[in-house]
């Protein structure tokens, strides 16, 4: 049986890692950590958990801890956001390299500076090439949802990766929002027991972690790497089908919203993606066909999908809620374009960087995108390649 | 579009706009509806003005933005009305309720505001009566839910009660609920 709960982002991610209860949970437990932690260490000093809740001093340690206790053979999370996840920086690559399945959700927050700690996304966008995976959620139903996904991914023999499981800072973490919840039996059934594959305390079967490995094999772990990144597109989806067995609420790469045939398309990540299906619905009462396709999975980059979803649209608008200084576009767009480009049929893509530092996107602004994307269908001429939605100039 | 009841709080930190949009949302969750409420935050500073804001609809919520057209605007604190836009998007039938000893009309000539419905209650010294301290947020649920009715009164209270109780005691739990039903009575409609 399901509950229904009125909850916020932060208060459903943690009991959400209350029902997978993990071996180990690393966390340091001052800002910039959120409320997850804090809510999650009570969960531990009332015993409803059997988690070892290590009080680490920095996020580099959190992320330490995190790597000793899963080479160990644990289950091991912790949670971050913005400044802390680019303190642990260095071990997060580590983590991925080592092939450790750490789950960790990140509450998207601007870095600093200037000082701000609202929503963008450009903390995790810098994280894209650390060998993470990574899953956007654009509302609290779909942050736990995808949490108990992520562990049964980042544990699948073929991908043995860590996965990030984002949603958007204050908006989605300190909103309420109603969200439905399985039974702890359910869960546990679902994310299974964790055998390790290759536990340092396994003492029979002596193993190495994070030795030398210079121009011999080096290279050769990193095109593994790669390969179980793309594996994990195929487990993903493995995995989102069996969810959708048990919840009843499915779960792909990426999702459409809207007009099937529509020929006008925005991309997006996060709770844009709802602001955009609200849009699309207002812009269907006013005639006008439209389609969301919402980014789920970044890492892997789901390029198969999204090119069959745009194979027949007429122009596209990405989202970014984030800049990449010096490149030309957000990261969504260049990926979304690159992937684009050896179609036979050139479709016009156009970037949309919005919301910085928390900066409100309203339904307005969403319709003056898709207003763009017609004269953009009418004319074939892109005025702007990369735009900026809502700042002054 | 207009499916989604929004209603926006103003208030200064530490009179409890957030956690009455949240509790809002959460008390109308119980009868069955979908809701969202958060707040904004600024700088986090007592007596700074905060916005909070809820939403409630029958259908699954969507969108993730703030509130720019809503059905109801509360005002935690009078001394406000000079500072915030507070009136700011409410449409013809929009309804302004402000915690305040003054009358609706004389709110409605302070603000110059010449649509919609306007209601006042003395939160504060409802509050400093029932509960000792100046906590407007309780009452003015109260009042809102009369002013609007968007969930029943009994929703509302058991809501209170059992989020009071689990934080503090079911004596402050009570006194909240005093509050509210005091300022559900004394609601002033011009």
């Amino acid at each position: 049986m399901e509950t229904i709960k009125a909850m916020t982002g932060d208060e459903i991610a943690a009991e959400t890692i209350r029902q997978i209860n993990p071996d180990v949970m690393a966390a340091y437990p001052i800002t910039p950590q959120t409320e997850i932690v804090q809510i999650f260490s009570e969960f531990v000093a009332n015993g409803l958990v059997d988690t070892e809740m290590v009080r680490v001093e920095s996020e580099h340690s959190a992320m330490s801890a995190c790597v000793g206790a899963a080479s160990a053979g644990a289950r091991a999370m912790t949670a971050t956001s913005a400044n802390g996840l680019a303190l642990m920086w260095e071990i997060v690559y580590i983590a991925a390299s080592l092939r450790l399945p750490i789950v960790m959700p990140v509450v998207n927050r601007a870095l600093s500076g200037p000082i701000n700690i609202h929503c963008d996304h450009s903390d995790s966008m810098g994280a894209r090439d650390s060998g993470w995976i990574q899953l956007y959620s654009e509302n609290c139903q779909e942050i736990y949802d995808n949490l108990i996904q992520a562990v049964r991914i980042a544990e699948d023999k073929s991908v043995l990766l860590p996965v990030m499981v984002t949603f958007d800072g204050f908006i989605i973490s300190h909103g309420t929002e109603r969200v439905k919840i399985l039974e702890d039996e359910q869960v546990r059934k679902f994310i299974g027991k964790y055998n390790p594959r290759y536990p340092l305390l396994d003492i029979d079967n002596p193993v190495t972690y994070g030795p030398l490995d210079l121009f011999d094999y080096y290279f050769e772990h990193k095109r593994q790497q790669v390969e179980a990144m793309k594996n994990a597109l195929d487990v993903i989806k493995k995995i989102g089908g069996e969810y959708t067995q048990l919840s009843g609420r499915s779960y792909e790469l990426i999702e459409e919203f809207g007009s099937p045939d529509a020929d006008l398309v925005v991309i997006a990540a996060g709770s844009t993606a709802g602001t955009v299906k609200g849009a699309i619905e207002e812009l269907k009462e006013e005639g006008i066909n439209a389609k969301l396709l919402k980014i789920r999975a970044f890492r892997p980059f789901p390029q198969d999908e999204i090119k069959q979803s745009l194979r027949k649209v007429a122009v596209v608008a990405v989202m970014d809620r984030s800049a990449s200084f010096g490149a030309v576009g957000g990261p969504i767009f260049l990926e979304v374009r690159s992937a684009l480009l050896d179609e036979e049929r050139r479709i016009p893509v156009v970037n949309y960087i919005y919301g910085l530092g928390g900066r409100n996107i309203g339904i307005e602004d969403i319709k003056k995108v898709f207003q763009d994307l017609i004269q953009i269908r009418k004319t074939g001429k892109v005025k702007n390649l990369v735009n900026y939605l809502g700042v002054r100039e | 579009m207009k499916k989604i009841t929004e209603i926006r709080w103003h208030g200064r930190a530490g009179q409890g706009a957030k956690t009455a949009a949240l509790l809002l949302a959460g008390a109308a969750l119980k009868e069955g509806k979908y809701i969202q409420g958060f707040p904004e935050y600024g700088p986090e500073r007592e007596g700074a003005p905060m916005k909070a804001f809820t939403r409630i609809s029958k259908s699954p919520i969507l969108i993730h933005c703030d509130i720019v057209n809503p059905e109801a605007v509360v005002v935690l604190d009078s001394t406000l009305l000079e500072v915030a836009n507070v009136t700011q998007g409410l449409g013809d039938e929009g309804i302004l309720l402000v915690n305040t000893k003054s009358s609706p009309e004389e709110i409605r000539e302070r603000l110059k505001f010449n649509k919609g419905k306007v209601f006042t209650v003395d939160a504060t010294s409802i509050s400093l009566k029932t509960l000792g301290r100046n906590l407007p947020n309780m009452p003015m649920l109260g009042a809102l839910i009369k002013a609007n009715p968007l969930i029943k009164l009994e929703t509302l209270l058991s809501s209170v009660r059992e989020k009071f109780e689990k934080k503090f005691s079911s004596k402050i739990a009570e006194s909240n609920i005093s509050a509210i039903e005091k300022a559900y009575e004394e609601v002033k409609l011009e």
